[in-house]
């Protein structure tokens, strides 16, 4: 990997979006990295005023099913099971407001934190005899890694392992929003990370479709900007076409290695978004032989589709995460944004993770 | 426990013979006057003049970490905490909580640890305490240690005497400390490895009271990193603190790492690094004193609401709110 664009450029580059400028126009940054960086830098601050940006639903944390966390709740207070996950993830409230992960520890659950499911191996072969169950979370970046555990759960024959499967799709998400007549979306920053697994075959099949621009875009500063001055030339010269502005990272065909390692372990499946509802083809089942791992099956609990059909329990009028999450709404229109809602006392899931555009807001832009 | 190893039993805290002997056998050489262990108290003489008095509790996972263990944090944590009041470290006690089952061998090596550290922050140990609890009631090894100091600073120090128009330096590089604990916790190797910050700040203190520096207020960056820290001092002197990103400093080791981990440096906890509140016309020479330990100028008090803003290397502004709990790696 080649060194970042060096920060330097991004004045120069905010200056050439300002003069590229014609008319107003609306672009969506997919990725809850991207979102987190925008406002961590105050990028916004230097962009023209008649660019707008929406934030996209690119927050896995933020679209996990509540159902999905309930599961996991009732998995940590299973006794003999002890339920791992992300970081992000002990925070965010099921299907009862406030209930999560840490509280359900404090309770004397047996909830740990990994950073990634290499340790929830480790944890498995140090604990043979406690079921080990890791809530795998995660768009197609953090996908392989699970499909890389399970696999070696196979190979070592491990039977106290188990995954709970929350993983989803970027572009059945970006298809989603675009399906929508009241979208205003007129391009897209792709997610960088992504694309640099799954390449770009997808987003030029979501490009035919719809004829909407989209940037493959990182996620310095720099990256970000330039992704936006490609988005807006692609834009002002109405050619809607994938550009990859992340080329020091994504090549066109991904990562093959670990999309045939995806394919190996998991298959689309339809999938609630919380707040979303559900999205075609939008998550990532366990297929066979791989499916004896599934919690869900060694648990006896339910599959997340169609219980809750996504609706997220904390929607409402007193919560607009799910407008939010489709660049419906910003933060602060949410009557609950940093009242009845901050990151201390979250209501919603894009208030508690660090890529959550709630926690973002509340974080820089106060 | 089938393994050979010496290890800490109920007995060593029953107040009897065995507990006799782990006093004599490891603890003893702690003290600055061994003959005091055997005492309830410990008598002090200070010159006239006030002190200044603190206590904190250490508790780490794990016990013992690149660039340092819990032993030395105890015993530098609190010698800093005094050099935060303008206090030169004096006398420090040590109250130890060890769980049946530790390694003596590990104790041994966390003593050793805090006798070098008494001797780099220049305290005494004087008194002392240890109790043994049941396998599963503690995490190893707790600490809990009070210090005594003498004040040096002929001025108050502290969040009353902030002003607005007073200049905001830090003594060192953010983040290593609680990065390589970060790090240790969660198996990270990062490349290259990041070592614990801990040190004493009393020489860089007293450098620049014997300089003439006169403080408004010191504060060590430890839990809640320079983000809780500056959050409490525009809160109590109620006004804005004014930073400039780019001069805050943090390694790119520390920087790096913080990116793929989701952290927010200026969140991390240092042991050895402290915020220093100076009027104008002392920030030259603070900042030229400080620069020996990389020390640099960050920023200013400002009229304003109390709140702790940021302006980007941008040009862009941003606030800088304290972590909200527990830090949690990201997923990434």
């Amino acid at each position: 990997m080649s060194s970042p664009p060096p920060a330097a450029a991004v004045p120069s580059l905010a200056k050439g979006l300002a003069e590229r400028l014609s008319r107003p126009w609306t672009v969506m940054e997919v990725c809850g990295g991207q979102t987190h960086s925008l406002l961590r830098w105050g990028l916004d601050q230097l962009l023209p005023p008649e660019l707008r940006l929406i934030h996209g639903p690119g927050c896995p944390v933020c679209v996990t099913p509540a159902a999905t966390i309930d599961q996991a709740l009732a998995l940590a207070l299973t006794p003999g099971v002890v339920l791992c996950t992300y970081g992000d993830m002990l925070r965010v409230p099921g299907t009862q407001p406030g209930v999560d992960l840490l509280g359900v520890r404090a309770a004397g659950g047996n909830v740990r934190l990994v950073t990634g499911p290499r340790e929830a191996l480790g944890l498995a072969q140090g604990a043979p005899h406690q079921q080990v169950v890791f809530l795998a979370v995660g768009f197609e970046t953090t996908a392989p890694a699970t499909a890389l555990l399970a696999r070696q759960a196979m190979d070592l024959g491990l039977t106290n392992l188990f995954l709970l499967p929350a993983h989803v799709r970027v572009v059945p998400a970006m298809e989603a929003i675009l399906s929508d007549p009241a979208n205003q979306v007129e391009a897209f920053l792709a997610a960088g990370h992504v694309c640099s697994v799954m390449g770009t075959a997808e987003l030029e099949e979501l490009v035919g479709r719809f004829q909407v621009p989209v940037v493959v875009t990182g996620f310095e500063p720099a990256d970000l900007l330039g992704g936006l001055l490609e988005a807006v030339e692609l834009l002002e010269g109405g050619t809607p076409r994938v550009a990859n502005a992340y080329q020091r990272v994504v090549r066109s065909e991904g990562n093959p290695a670990a999309r045939a390692l995806l394919e190996e372990v998991f298959t689309p499946v339809d999938q609630p978004w919380r707040g979303l509802g559900v999205i075609p083809r939008g998550g990532l089942a366990l297929r066979s032989p791989y499916d004896s791992l599934d919690a869900r099956r060694r648990f006896g609990l339910s599959a997340p589709i169609p219980a809750e059909d996504g609706q997220c329990p904390t929607c409402g009028p007193i919560c607009l995460s799910g407008e939010v999450l489709q660049g419906r709404s910003t933060p602060d229109q949410c009557p609950s944004f940093g009242g009845a809602c901050t990151p201390e006392h979250p209501l919603g899931a894009p208030m508690v993770s660090s890529e959550g555009a709630c926690a973002a807001w509340w974080r820089y832009r106060r | 426990m089938s393994d050979q190893q010496e290890r800490i039993r109920l007995g060593h805290g029953g107040g009897g013979t065995l507990m006799q002997e782990l006093i004599d056998q490891e603890f003893r050489r702690l003290y600055s006057d061994p003959d005091q262990v055997l005492h309830d108290a410990a008598r002090l003489d200070f010159p006239p003049g006030p002190l200044a008095f603190t206590t904190d509790s250490y508790v780490v996972h794990p016990l013992e970490f690149p660039g340092g263990d819990i032993g030395q944090l105890a015993i530098t944590g609190t010698a800093n905490d005094l050099a935060m009041a303008g206090a030169r470290p004096s006398r420090i006690s040590v109250a130890m909580i060890l769980e049946e089952g530790l390694e003596l061998a590990c104790l041994r090596r966390i003593v050793a640890s805090m006798a070098r550290a008494a001797d780099a922050c220049g305290v005494a140990i004087v008194t002392g305490d240890t109790k043994v609890v049941e396998r599963g009631k503690a995490d190893r090894l707790f600490l809990t240690t009070s210090g005594v100091g003498v004040i040096e600073s002929a001025h108050p120090i502290g969040p009353g005497a902030i002003q607005v128009g007073d200049q905001l330096l830090v003594s060192g590089d953010l983040g290593r400390h609680g990065l390589a604990i970060l790090a240790a916790r969660h198996g990270l190797s990062l490349e290259p490895p990041l070592e614990s910050d801990c040190m004493p700040l009393w020489p860089q203190v007293e450098a620049c009271l014997l300089a003439g520096i006169r403080f408004h207020c010191l504060r060590d960056l430890t839990r809640g990193g320079l983000a809780s820290a500056l959050q409490e001092l525009a809160r109590a002197a109620e006004a804005e603190l004014h930073l400039e990103e780019e001069r805050v400093p943090v390694a790119t080791a520390v920087a790096t790492a913080c990116e793929i981990l989701g952290f927010e440096p200026l969140h991390l906890a240092n042991e050895g690094r402290f915020l220093a509140v100076v009027p104008p016309e002392h920030r030259a020479l603070a900042e030229a004193l400080l620069a020996e330990q990389g020390g640099c100028w960050i920023g200013e008090v400002r009229e304003g609401s109390a709140r702790v803003v940021l302006r980007t290397r941008y040009g862009s502004e941003r606030l800088l709110l304290p972590p909200t709990g527990e830090l949690l790696p990201r997923i990434c």
